[in-house]
């Protein structure tokens, strides 16, 4: 459902995104692994449709997300990375906000509301201004506009950031349970997360994909690792040890 | 325009619509605006000491100046709040066109303005207590005053696709309104138009030609010329296509 192809990706000099394919099919849960500034959040941006890939291509559903961006977008949710919100606005009027861009309307926009609510436990900050929300509840609110409509493509940008334990969990079970009839793309930098949630995984380093299998056959890269903590650390450890060595 | 347009346009409306009133801002500048709008009428243009009871040159004289700075204040918010706060990664990932939120943007912004200038009535009422004005420029005057500032306030909204700082989007756009007033003053023209060497003069008179004001004041004498109306929707349409400009470069 989610196709990319040789995407590429540069500001300036700088080479963020190097020629990234990759597809995700229904019932997929694909992790995505990779140090700080790898190129994770320019990649789902791209395949978001937020930034203008500098080449290469991205389909939604079959729907081509630089030819007909609105029509792939509606096949889309999405959680950026840090979990924007309007501030000025409550929990639920956020939300209603965003069903009504979604499409959805009336009765069907107050049922959205409350299903979300209740599937990221919402319900007791329903009026509170998201101002004054504690950064896990911003982070939940944020989650649950990307799931309001019901996707057939989640894209999540680490979802369980500054989630306590509990919540963690619930996430991940959530993406777990979502991931039968969908597909889904997250991000994170917890290597337990991927065993527990993902089908597959892909690690990316320095605008590169170097690894792509089940998080199985990932600890099977690096012959003697235990953990895809040894496996992701051997893999792309290659940029700190230049660092190092200089 | 499908239904679906037009949804997702309102649907962007109504929420930085209500977003004005949900800030300080929106009090704060409509009470400004009536403060001015009415103490330069009465206090500098001492409107009551005359006969004269014609709005133009008492009244509707000062909104450019006004809005030169107030317009600004309305439109900083537009998109450099949605850049401060990462929500433009929000909005632009939803199956909205730029085009359907740059106009409901934009038409928030024009309701807060037309709210603050139907607050300005009761000096009509005023005038046509104290005397008999015509209705004609009263109306065409009014006309001419919403599209001043809606002209400044596209002009802000293309500013702010450009910076996340809501401070820099205010002082460049009071730059260029102020800018665009100024190159209209008859009297800063004629100065101009005799400092610089023969030959550059044309040049000065060139510019002169893009200023709001000559078109603003043929309006505000009730002389209603579609010409004029349409100098000020090109320059709408031509700030919101700059608007899309911006927003684009900070996509690619
Ligand atoms: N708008 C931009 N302009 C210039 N460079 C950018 C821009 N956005 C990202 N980059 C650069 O692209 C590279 C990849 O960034 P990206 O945010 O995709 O990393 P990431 O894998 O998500 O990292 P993290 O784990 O820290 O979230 C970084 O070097 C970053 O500095
Ligand atoms: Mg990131």
């Amino acid at each position: 459902m989610i196709q990319v192809k040789n995407l590429i990706k540069t500001f300036g000099t700088k080479v963020a995104v190097d020629d990234v394919s990759f597809s995700v099919e229904k019932g997929e849960v694909l992790g995505f692994l990779g140090p700080n500034g790898a190129g994770k959040s320019t990649t789902m941006r791209m395949v978001t449709g937020y930034f203008q890939p500098t080449s290469g291509s991205v389909q939604l559903c079959g729907i081509d997300m630089l030819e007909e961006p609105e029509l792939a977008k509606q096949r889309l949710g999405y959680l950026p990375e840090n979990a924007p919100l309007y501030s000025d606005m409550t929990v639920a009027s956020f939300l209603g906000f965003c069903a009504e861009l979604r499409g959805i309307r009336g009765a069907a926009r107050t049922q959205a509301i409350d299903r979300v609510l209740d599937l990221c436990f919402l319900d007791s900050v329903r009026n509170q201004s998201v101002d004054t929300l504690s950064k896990g509840y911003r982070h939940r609110t944020c989650f649950a506009q990307s799931i309001i409509h019901d996707p057939e493509v989640l894209i999540l940008d680490e979802p369980t950031d500054g989630l306590d334990p509990n919540q963690k969990h619930e996430v991940r079970s959530m993406i777990k349970r979502m991931g039968q009839n969908k597909a889904i793309i997250f991000s994170t930098h917890i290597l337990e997360e991927v065993e527990a949630a993902c089908s597959r995984a892909i690690i990316i380093d320095r605008g590169k994909v170097v690894a792509d299998g089940t998080p199985e056959s990932l600890k099977k890269l690096v012959p003697g690792a235990s953990s895809l903590d040894e496996v992701f650390r051997s893999i792309t450890k290659s940029e700190t040890a230049h660092k190092k060595a200089a | 325009m499908s239904n679906r347009d037009l949804q997702n346009t309102l649907a962007v409306f109504k929420r930085e619509f209500l977003a004005y009133f949900n800030s300080p801002v929106f009090y704060v500048i409509v009470v400004i605006f009536l403060l001015a709008a009415n103490g330069f009428t009465f206090f500098f243009s001492r409107i009551l000491d005359f006969d004269d009871v014609s709005l133009a040159t008492r009244f509707f004289v000062w909104h450019p100046w006004i809005y030169t700075v107030l317009a600004p204040a309305v439109g900083m918010r537009l998109w450099s709040e949605e850049h401060r706060l990462g929500t433009i990664e929000l909005l632009m990932t939803m199956p909205v066109s730029p085009w359907q939120a740059i106009c409901g943007k934009f038409l928030a912004a024009a309701g807060v303005w037309f709210i603050a200038l139907a607050l300005t009535i009761p000096i009509v009422f005023t005038m046509s207590y104290l005397g008999d004005p015509d209705s004609g420029p009263i109306i065409s005057g009014y006309v001419a005053s919403y599209l001043y500032a809606m002209a400044c306030l596209a002009l802000t909204s293309a500013v702010s696709a450009f910076t996340r700082s809501q401070v820099v989007c205010f002082i460049i756009s009071v730059s260029f309104c102020l800018f665009i007033a100024l190159i209209g003053d008859p009297s800063l023209t004629q100065t101009v138009v005799s400092a610089v060497p023969v030959g550059m003069e044309s040049v000065v008179r060139f510019i002169n030609y893009f200023s709001f004001m000559d078109h603003f004041f043929e309006m505000t004498k009730g002389i209603f010329v579609l010409r004029d109306v349409l100098y000020f929707v090109s320059v709408i349409v031509v700030a919101l296509l700059v608007t899309d400009v911006g927003l684009r470069s900070k996509r690619a």
